[in-house]
């Protein structure tokens, strides 16, 4: 292992990272369009929207990630708080009272 | 057909478990020889087998039935002998007997308890597993792998003894010991249940997974990524098909390991959170539990196998190499590990189920199997979960692993054996996806179905991306969460923290109690002493001198009243 060189690597450079955000937006824009050129099967009426895949997509995503991103301070502990050592610690021998 | 075939001796897992045997006491140069050889040929037997049951033997005064070739067990043997070939290539390189000893008689055993036509050698397999696995994480041979194996092994065994007791009860409630359709509607269905939703982690009754599985060696989280909860999801299918709170149940496991998966650091613990939520879509199958639902149950188990098995495998390529595999301290490992990288956006894509890779053709099943039932919620769940998989496993643990910022790691790429093995799954989640019809022709039940239809396609895509534009959105806008590290609470929480402490109060309430007591009693102890001292002791009133007159006295006294007594 050794350190980086200064040069940015393919996927770091400004450029490129704006190319693909951008195929990305044309993609999506390119989808909402298709909505008018093909025929739906509904199984349900709601799924028959306009827009429903693409919304649904958009809006569970953003419920999901910011969900959990609420949950974080409630559930996040030390890395150690089970009192279990982890690999890394492994080196330092362990004392007796570590155990439980 | 030969006659030998139909004996118990021509098992696969036999095959697998005496390979295993002779691993153990053959030279190191030849366990690649034979990691590879032996599931290929276990593979060729079973396709040798003709359907039906075979293997009778006689075993505690039952008539047990080793081999039942149908379409449900031969597709999962199959998948099971495929993965135990392709963690064979992929651990090519470890030089390590009991880790090669112990994956080939947990393969075996699996392999054993697919292909079982009752209740008692499930049970004998079903305990194999657990006892050949659990040294895959002790493996490890870390202070922490030892405690976690101990806890994955005490869970294994309880759904072991869940399952013997269920099949004595069913046993006397029914005279059969026949592992066909069991249901919910008796006590021994009940508790059978409970030992297979063990194993196939069922919300709460899930954290096992994500404890154990980040704790085992590289190839040993790919190995066990593969059989426990597969096995346990066939047992379901083939015990409780169509049982109705199998779809609320997997609906549940669908989505809230999402949750987790997108706070936590440890990446093969993402993958762990995310093998649930797969779960999750299979158990919705086998609850719908119509042909085509458990068709996609079977497809998307094979196709579960092989892609999570290739991201387990990239993400233990970059522990192998870097040394970590925490999300906080990766990044910009595709200049050092390109090929890697390129595995694991395949695995990621064929996961995400994006058209053409093998997630798309056997999700799909089910999701169509949901809508086509009109059960609308637990299709709106499977539809959310599909948007959190995108998340967790398809963007996250490739973006943050090889791109994102650079961390600085200049490594090798991973050993030559780990890049076939991860070449050859990454050419079956492809082609799978891009040729179905294969997969299609060996699954259980004989439906017509087509996942290329323009809708379907359209839809899936519109998905995926705006789900990817909303990643776009959230990263840029500083709204994503950041890699950190830390540990979140589970359901593990519950017996790692709460009972213990609860043990920890009892002891101490009845340590107190007990002081007091001894504490009262010394007390009493302590005054009966006192009065005993007060009469008797050296100072006591049988003690003091007394003069000859009061002695007359007191015998003239009782001899009065003996005369009295006696008169």
């Amino acid at each position: 292992m050794s350190q980086s060189d200064a040069r940015p690597g393919l996927f770091e450079r400004p450029g490129v990272i704006r190319t693909i955000i951008a195929l990305i937006v044309l993609i999506c824009a390119g989808l909402v369009v298709a909505e008018f050129f093909y025929t739906k099967h509904p199984h349900f009426g709601f799924d028959g929207w306009f827009a429903f895949y693409p919304l649904a997509g958009f809006v569970a995503y953003c419920f999901i990630v910011l969900t959990a991103k609420m949950l974080r301070p409630a559930l996040r502990r030390n890395e150690d708080y089970y009192n279990e050592r982890d690999r890394q610690a492994l080196q330092t021998p362990m004392r007796d009272d570590d155990h439980e | 057909m030969s006659d030998w075939l139909g004996h118990a001796m021509a098992s696969p897992a036999l095959v697998l478990m005496l390979g295993a045997a002779l691993i153990a006491c053959l030279p190191r140069w030849l366990h690649g020889v034979w990691l590879l050889v032996i599931p290929a040929a276990a593979l060729a037997l079973l396709w040798q087998l003709p359907m039906g049951l075979h293997g009778q033997i006689g075993l505690f005064g039952f008539d047990l039935t080793t081999l039942r070739v149908d379409g449900l067990s031969r597709i999962w043997a199959t998948i099971f002998l495929i993965g135990s070939f392709l963690t064979g290539l992929y651990a090519l390189h470890v030089d390590d007997r009991i880790q090669h000893v112990s994956a080939l008689v947990y393969a075996g055993a699996a392999v054993g308890a697919v292909l079982a036509g009752d209740l008692v050698t499930l049970f004998i397999y079903w305990e194999a597993t657990a006892i050949a696995s659990v040294f895959l994480i002790w493996a490890s041979r870390t202070i922490k792998a030892h405690i976690v194996g101990l806890r994955y092994l005490v869970i294994q065994v309880i759904s072991g003894l869940l399952l013997m007791m269920g099949t004595i009860i069913h046993y006397h409630a029914t005279g059969s010991i026949a592992f066909d359709h069991l249901g919910l509607a008796t006590p021994g269905g009940w508790l059978i249940f409970v030992a297979f939703g063990i194993k196939a982690a069922f919300p709460l009754l899930h954290n096992w997974v994500q404890d154990a599985y980040p704790e085992a060696t590289v190839s040993g989280t790919v190995i066990l990524s593969i059989y426990t909860t597969k096995l346990a999801i066939y047992s379901l299918a083939r015990g409780y098909a169509g049982t109705e709170a199998l779809i609320t149940i997997g609906a549940v496991m669908t989505i809230f390991p999402i949750f987790f998966a997108v706070i936590e650091n440890d990446l093969r613990r993402v993958l762990a959170y995310s093998l649930n939520n797969q779960l999750g879509f299979m158990v919705v199958g086998i609850g719908i539990g119509t042909p085509l639902a458990l068709n996609g149950a079977a497809a998307h188990a094979f196709a579960h196998i092989l892609y999570k098995g290739l991201l387990f495998m990239s993400m233990g390529a970059v522990l192998h190499r870097v040394g970590t595999i925490k999300a906080s301290e990766l990044g910009g490992l595709y200049k050092s590990m390109p090929w890697t990288a390129a595995f694991c956006i395949v695995g990621s894509m064929s996961i995400s189920a994006f058209p053409l890779f093998s997630g798309f053709v056997t999700k799909s099943m089910i999701l169509t199997a949901a809508a086509e039932n009109h059960h609308w919620i637990a299709w709106l769940a499977l539809l959310v979960a599909s948007a959190g998989v995108l998340d967790h496993s398809g963007i996250k643990v490739p973006f943050f692993s090889f791109f994102h910022h650079d961390a600085g790691f200049r490594v090798r790429e991973a050993p030559l054996n780990m890049l076939l093995a991860m070449g050859a799954t990454a050419a079956l989640c492809i082609g799978i996806g891009v040729y179905p019809a294969p997969l299609y022709a060996i699954l259980p039940f004989d439906v017509e179905y087509s996942p290329y239809t323009s809708t379907h396609v359209i839809n899936q895509l519109q998905l995926l991306m705006f789900a990817a534009l909303a990643f776009v959105v959230l990263f840029r806008s500083g709204l994503y969460p950041p890699e950190v590290r830390g540990l979140n609470l589970d359901s593990d929480w519950l017996y790692r923290r709460l009972l213990p402490a609860i043990g920890r109060g009892i002891r101490d309430s009845v340590a107190a109690l007990r002081a007091r007591i001894v504490a009262g009693l010394g007390q009493l102890a302590g005054l009966a002493g006192h009065w005993l001292t007060d009469a008797f002791g050296t100072n006591g009133a049988a003690a003091r001198t007394w003069t000859t007159g009061v002695m007359l006295l007191w015998v003239t006294a009782l001899l009065a009243a003996y005369l009295l007594l006696y008169y």
